[in-house]
This record gives C-alpha cells, sequence and structure tokens, in this order.
C-alpha cells in the first residue's frame, strides 16, 4: 500500500500538477477542457508490488504516517480523472444502494409484527426454514442454539449467533426468499423479521418493529465478537525459524478419512484405468453422463406426450425451473426434498407421489396433473390449491409457464 | 553415478511393480519381455487422419483427461446453487488454474449478465456517484496480476480430523489466474475523494448484481492498495460462473470478497456488517466468542501429488512429489517437505521464485523404494511466517473455528503406492 500510495503522493504529483483536470474529455466535461493535450507519461504509473504485508501496513497506516500520504494522494488524484461514466441519478441510487448499517440507517418506512408475521414466514420462508425456523433439512436453522457457541458443535442462528439485527432485515430485504429475491414488501420484511426474532424469544408477538423501535432490540450475541487478533495470538508464535532434524521423537496416526468415508466416488478418466494398462480409458465422468442422460430424455418426448416437444422451449423451461430446484427434483435418481419429485407429474394423479407428506388439501384433490390444472396450479399456487405447503408465489408469465411445462415433460424420467 | 543410479532404479521399479499386481503389466512392456506393438505397428493414428482445424470451435480438454473436473462434496449443503465446488488440484501442475476447473461458489447461482446490461454504481462518500458501463471500464488504464483466490473455508471440513480423502476434496477451493482489470482507487478516484476526507476509518461496501449480491465491507487502505476491478482472466472473459462480465479481485484475502458481478462500491464512514461479514466467515473460538474481519489467508501449502486421488502408480525408484503454497501476506520464500510425519524436513525446490499472493508450485525429486511416508509439506512466507500445524492451530482456536483451517496437511503414502488422508500425533 504505501508503495502505491507514495508513487500517487510523489511521482505522480508533479505530472499531475501541470496537467490538472487534463483528464476531463470526452462524456463528460464537468471542468474547463486544457490546454495541453493528454500525453502518455501522465497515465498513472502501474501499481508496483506492495514491499509490505497488509497486516504490516495496517500497523503503519494506525501511526498515521500513510493516512497522511493518501489524502495527499486524493488532493493529488483530482487530477487523474478520465471523464468517463456519468453521474448516478438519485433514482438509481435509490433503487441499488439499500444496505441497513447496524443503528439502522437506511431502513425505510414500515413496520411489522411477529404475529403478522407468522402467515408471511409460513407462505415465504417456512418451505425451507421451517414453520418455527428451525430449518428443514440441510437448509440454515434459524432459531435457537442459545448458549451452544463454546459446545462442541455450536448451533450458530439469528437468535444464538448474528451480532446485528440490521443484518436480518437487510439479509432477508435484498436476498430473500431464495428464488424470488426482492419481491416482498417493506412491511413484509419488517413482519418476517419480527418472526424470526420472536422464534428466539427476543421479542413479543405484538412487539411492532421499525426504523423507531430498532434500538430496543438487544441481539444476545452482540458482544461475542473480537476483531482479528492473529498478530497477536499466532503470528507472533509462529515467525520462527522452523525446526528440521529430530522434530518430534515419534509420530502415530491418530485418525483415518477413509473411516469416516464420506468423500465422494470417483470414477473415470484414464488415469484411473491406467492401473490396467491394457484397457484405454472409455469411462464417462459422471458430469458429462448426466448431461448426456439430460439430452438423450430431451431427444425423446415422453410416451405420454401427444406432439413433439420444442426444444428451444424446453431449454427456455429448464431456465424457469431454476425457481423450483430449491425444492423439487426431477430426472434420473429425482428424489423427494421438500417438495415431491417431479418424474412424470404430468400424467400422474394429482397428490400421489409415495413418501411425500402433501398437505391435506393436495392429498385429497383429486384428479390428474395435465397441462390445463398444471397452468393454473403455476399461475397461483396457493389459489389452486388452498393450504398447499408449496411456498411458491407462482409464475405470472404464460409463457414461462408453457415452458416449465414443456421442461417438465422433457426431462421426466 | 547416473549409471549406478539408472540400475538401481529399474531393479527397484521391477520389485515394487510386481508387488503392484496392475501395475505388472507396464512393468513387463517397460522391460521390453517383447517388441512393445505400440511401436512395432502402425498405429491408426499414424496412419489415418485426425480433426479438422474447425472440429471444436473451442477447445476441451480431450476425452482422457475427462475426470480432471470440479467436483461437488453433495452432503455439505442444501442445494447445488448455493454451494460449492473443488478445483481438481491433484490432478494439475504448474500454477495457473484453467477458469474451466476452477472452483465455484455461488450463494444464488451463476447467473447470466450480459455486457451490455453490465452497470457499476461508485456511489456513498464520494464528489459525484457515477455510473460506469462495460465499455467504459475497458478505457482506463489496466493491470495484470496473477493472485490466489481461496475460500475461507478451504479445508474447513477438517477441522475435527481427517474426514475428506483427497487433496481436491481438502484444499481445492483455490484458484490461481491472471487478472487483467482497472484498480478499484482508479474508479474512486474518478468519482473523487474529497468527500471522503481522512481515509483511515472509511470502508468500501462492495456488493453484487446477483439475488445474494454476497456484500462485503473492505477497509478503506485495502481498497485503495491493489484490488482490483477485473474482467478478463487468463487472457480471455471471466466465465460465468467466477462472475461474467466483472468481479472483485481481492488479492490475498478471502474469496467470499472477491464480489462476483460486481454492480456496487459505496464509500461509508463504517462497515455495513453484512450477512457474509457476521453470521458467516467469521471464526469461533473454543471459549464462544468469534473473531470477525479475519480477512487476510495465511500461508499454507499442500502436496498435491502423490496424494489420495494422485496414488503411485509407477514402480520403486525416482518419484517426484509436488505440491502448491501460497500466503495472503506476500511470496512464498520456502516450502519444506516431511516424509515421517515432520520427524525430519527437507527442503524442496520452488519451481520459480514466489510471486506476490499468488501460487507457488513446488518439487521434490526423490526416490520411493515402497516403504510408508506420512507426507508434508510446510509453507513458509516473506514475513517469516511458517505454516503451522493442526495441534497448534487448536490450540489457538479450539475446533469450531471452520474457517482459515492452513493447517499442514498429511498423506500417508503406503507400501502399494496408495495415500490416505490422515491426521498425525
Amino acid at each position: 500500500m504505501s508503495k502505491s500510495l507514495n508513487l500517487y503522493a510523489g511521482t505522480a504529483i508533479g505530472i499531475v500538477v501541470l496537467l490538472t483536470a487534463a483528464y476531463n474529455f470526452a462524456d463528460r466535461n464537468v471542468a474547463d477542457f486544457p490546454e495541453n493535450a493528454r500525453t502518455v507519461e501522465a497515465l498513472p504509473a502501474p501499481i508496483p508490488e506492495p514491499e509490505q504485508p497488509v497486516q504490516q501496513a495496517a500497523a503503519e497506516t494506525a501511526k498515521g504516517g500513510l493516512v497522511a500520504a493518501a489524502n495527499a494522494a486524493d488532493e493529488a488524484g483530482d487530477g487523474l480523472r478520465f471523464g468517463l461514466g456519468r453521474e448516478a441519478l438519485p433514482e438509481e441510487i435509490a433503487a441499488w444502494d439499500v444496505d441497513v448499517r447496524p443503528d439502522g440507517t437506511g431502513l425505510p418506512a414500515g413496520s411489522g409484527n411477529a404475529y403478522d408475521g407468522e402467515s408471511i414466514f409460513e407462505d415465504n420462508c417456512a418451505a425451507c426454514h421451517g414453520s418455527f425456523a428451525e430449518g428443514v433439512d440441510n437448509w440454515p436453522k434459524l432459531a435457537g442454539g442459545m448458549d451452544t457457541l463454546d459446545h462442541e458443535d455450536p448451533l450458530k442462528t439469528v437468535g444464538s449467533y448474528w451480532p446485528y439485527l440490521s443484518t436480518v432485515w437487510d439479509y432477508v430485504h435484498r436476498s430473500m426468499p431464495f428464488g424470488a429475491a426482492q419481491t416482498l414488501s417493506d412491511d413484509d420484511v419488517y413482519a418476517i423479521t419480527a418472526y424470526i426474532l420472536y422464534s428466539n424469544d427476543i421479542i413479543d408477538d405484538e412487539f411492532e418493529l421499525s426504523a423507531e423501535t430498532w434500538d430496543q432490540v438487544e441481539m444476545p450475541n452482540a458482544g461475542g465478537f473480537i476483531v482479528d487478533d492473529r498478530e497477536a495470538t499466532e503470528y507472533s508464535q509462529w515467525r520462527t525459524e522452523p525446526c528440521m532434524e529430530n522434530c518430534k521423537e515419534s509420530v502415530q496416526i491418530t485418525m483415518r478419512a477413509t473411516v469416516l468415508d464420506v468423500t465422494p466416488d470417483e470414477e473415470g478418466g484414464e488415469d484411473h484405468a491406467s492401473m490396467d494398462a491394457a484397457a484405454p480409458a472409455e469411462a464417462a465422468a459422471p458430469a458429462e453422463a448426466e448431461v448426456t442422460e439430460a439430452a438423450a430424455a430431451a431427444d425423446a418426448p415422453a410416451e405420454t406426450a401427444v406432439a413433439a416437444i420444442d426444444p428451444a422451449l424446453v431449454d427456455a423451461g429448464e431456465k424457469v425451473f431454476r425457481k423450483c430446484k430449491a425444492c423439487h427434483q426431477i430426472g434420473a435418481g429425482a428424489k423427494n426434498r421438500t417438495g415431491p419429485h417431479l418424474n412424470g407429474v404430468l400424467g400422474r394423479a394429482i397428490g400421489t407421489v409415495d413418501g411425500f407428506n402433501y398437505s391435506g388439501t393436495m392429498a385429497g384433490m383429486g384428479g390428474v396433473w395435465d397441462e390445463e390444472s398444471m397452468a393454473a396450479f403455476l399461475a397461483d399456487p396457493r389459489g389452486y390449491v388452498s393450504g398447499t405447503k408449496m411456498a411458491f408465489a407462482g409464475l405470472k408469465k404464460d409463457d414461462e409457464i408453457a415452458a416449465v411445462t414443456a421442461y417438465l415433460q422433457a426431462a421426466s424420467e | 553415478m547416473t549409471k549406478e543410479n539408472t540400475g538401481t532404479s529399474r531393479r527397484q521399479f521391477l520389485t515394487g511393480a510386481a508387488a503392484m499386481g496392475a501395475g505388472a503389466v507396464v512393468a513387463s512392456a517397460a522391460k521390453a519381455a517383447g517388441p512393445d506393438p505400440l511401436i512395432t505397428e502402425v498405429q491408426e493414428w499414424a496412419s489415418g487422419l485426425g480433426d479438422g482445424v474447425d472440429a471444436t470451435p473451442y477447445g476441451l480438454p480431450i476425452q482422457f483427461e475427462d475426470d480432471v473436473i470440479r467436483r461437488n462434496v453433495e452432503w455439505l449443503t442444501a442445494d447445488t446453487i448455493s454451494s460449492i465446488n473443488f478445483t481438481p488440484i491433484h490432478a494439475l501442475d504448474g500454477t495457473i488454474t484453467p477458469q474451466g476447473c476452477a472452483f465455484e461458489r455461488h450463494h444464488s447461482g451463476a447467473i447470466e449478465l450480459k455486457k451490455g446490461d453490465y452497470r457499476l454504481m461508485i456511489n456513498g462518500l464520494v464528489d459525484k456517484p457515477l455510473v460506469f458501463t462495460y465499455a467504459d471500464l475497458e478505457r482506463f488504464p489496466r493491470e495484470q496480476h496473477v493472485y490466489f483466490c481461496e475460500c475461507a473455508a478451504n479445508t474447513g471440513m477438517e477441522w475435527a480430523g481427517a474426514q475428506l480423502n483427497g487433496a481436491q476434496f481438502t484444499h481445492g477451493m483455490i484458484h490461481n489466474m491472471e487478472y487483467t482489470g482497472v484498480p478499484l482507487r482508479t474508479l474512486l478516484a474518478e468519482a473523487g475523494l474529497d468527500a471522503a476526507g481522512d481515509f483511515a476509518d472509511k470502508w468500501v461496501y462492495v456488493e453484487g448484481a446477483d439475488a445474494s449480491s454476497n456484500g462485503r465491507s473492505i477497509p478503506m487502505e485495502k481498497a485503495m492498495d491493489d484490488v482490483l476491478v477485473a474482467f478478463k482472466a487468463n487472457g480471455e472473459a471471466l466465465r460465468k460462473e467466477h462472475g461474467y462480465p466483472v468481479r472483485l479481485v481481492v488479492p490475498g484475502w478471502e474469496g467470499n470478497m472477491w464480489v462476483k458481478w460486481l454492480r456496487r462500491v459505496e464509500v461509508m464512514d463504517g462497515p455495513v456488517e453484512s450477512r457474509e461479514e457476521t453470521s458467516k466467515y467469521t471464526d469461533t473460538l473454543a471459549d464462544g466468542t468469534s473473531r470477525k474481519w479475519t480477512w487476510v489467508m495465511d500461508a499454507k501449502s499442500v502436496v498435491t501429488s502423490p496424494s489420495p486421488q494422485a496414488p503411485i502408480r509407477h514402480g520403486h525408484g525416482p518419484v517426484v512429489i509436488t505440491g502448491m503454497a501460497w500466503s495472503g501476506h506476500g511470496k512464498i520464500t520456502r516450502v519444506d517437505v516431511s516424509k515421517d510425519g515432520g520427524m525430519t524436513w527437507e527442503t524442496a525446490r520452488l519451481a520459480k521464485e514466489g510471486e506476490d499472493k499468488a501460487l507457488t508450485r513446488f518439487y521434490l525429486d526423490t526416490t520411493w523404494n515402497g516403504e510408508e511416508w506420512l507426507l508434508q509439506s510446510r509453507a513458509m512466507d516473506e514475513t517469516g511466517y511458517v505454516q503451522p500445524t493442526k495441534a497448534q492451530l487448536r490450540e489457538v482456536r479450539g475446533l469450531n473455528s471452520i474457517y482459515h483451517n492452513n493447517c499442514i496437511q498429511t498423506w500417508h503414502v503406503k507400501p502399494n503406492g496408495e495415500a490416505e488422508n490422515v491426521e498425525v500425533s
């Protein structure tokens, strides 16, 4: 760091002073156009390799030396403009600058409580995080785990681990629900956040969470973090001349990975087959095998399909299906996950996949999934099957529904 | 001396090959019991014709290398859309990781974002908030640098004990590429930093265009140092899975900060404390307190061959031990290798002098006569830091740290040439 900043402050300054604002050309005339032509020498020099490690540089910054250098560079840097880009409009900044700071800076108007949040959470979050924020399968658990951080297997949840409330609000607001980010209203985000807090016994179900009440929420693990202290606790003892001989008296194997047997199987490749030198390697790698199978399935329309399926539509449908993949599997080896597997779903009697625990409505619905019923369901899941466990808002566009339906047919095993 | 060595090697080679069963086929060919038909008979490839120039407009590895691919450990995550896979480091040499097999980590899937749809916003404590197009970025002076990108969770599954049997799985959350891009400080200067005032307590918040956005806070000091807004890797456009068209490169610091599909940089007077820098990528110690802002990746190394996925398949005699070393603090200056679990060490040969925050390849050209090895490597960087053992790390951090496990790795090489991930006393 020091090197590059020194360069700004030193070598570059002289040139820059002569050519002040020499770069305000092209798309953006923000200053008087200079009379001097822009010269090659005035381009910023490449960054030299930093001579100091970051930690050391950080220590110097603390002393103030580099800060002064940086500020000097900043002043000098005024001349290092190229006139590229354009000014960001307020509406654009408002659309993208949505981060929320620990003190609540950035929070929009609105409010919500856990009582209202329960049903919103059920509709939008529970498929992966569980009705009580306890987590489904491998999806994150959002509640519980209090006082487990010093245990052998700590459970890190919003309640037991997250130090700032702003992180919860910000993340739900910008990235959730998974596959439909930024579709929740601000009030819904407040209500979901309140429900997660309630599930962790941090607030009661009537507490109205808003920018005004923000400071009243105390996160249990707010004081549980320290800033990186490796410099003092680790580097000081490990920056030593290492031992080369007689470093220990004996060595025993204390644990073997093969005992656990959690490593994925290896397949394919010449390397593997070369143990048998007579046979050339022909085995396909798993990834390739999957592609081949999927392609084969796409080439051969399902028996029940009346007309050949349009491959372009299937491709489009595969993209749409990403919205479904978090919960549904299809194709070779598909299993029930958060949702039932979808092999052969078109033509299947509704609510009848073995081993899947349907909602009462879905189980008792009767009928068969055909293009018509599927389209109606996908357009408005909860409207078509009141009480369905499927926490998905639905597909708004008819062409998306047609595409994903084609994909469901093509990809079925 | 050369002649004598050759004789010894040949004998050892045959002994070893016989013991290895299937390997004996190779050995007998090498002994030339009869003429090798691969030499004496005209092979099809020596007579017929190969593919024409346009057979593969963009080339992929030949079919015989189809096992050299990224792999995923399914039980690690709930879904591949928010997951990680691993670089096949056991099968690579040199230092540059081909993009096609460089590990992927997504939080909301790898999105497809056209250059024409790309926008980068610089806002916050700047003199004039700006929006750049992709074309704008290509008009700033560019730089090229080779840097490693390592996920903070690399080797994380090994904290509690030897778990995954392969260098790809224990150490494959890393890649090393040559990036072309514009220094972040150039873009910040373009927006003007008078408004930022004193840099000492300023930060930039960087976020991506995907649904996760993966926002991270970076101290201004680092942002003004070597952070790069990159649009090319290894000479070509970034791959979709690595953030096409533009990603952030944060040299030496944990991979999570290398925001992909970079869409916004905000100059701020404090960190955002986003999900990725509080609930994740923080290191819990034995007493339950957790370290935050553990950005730098400390010096680390691993033997990539022999290793569980790359056993010794030739007989006794000459063998090349190789591996890679890297440090987020700067250059690798030395790598030592132990064959006896750390009782004695010998210094390996660096293929090239270490480069700043980039992978260094090391070799130990040695002989193997079927003895058991407890093979380890130990990196040193230019700060004098010596890669610690797992026991040393555990003594400071306990067992629940998850991230930043840069311990010395041990492979147990057995008499048949196979290797296993083990932990030693």
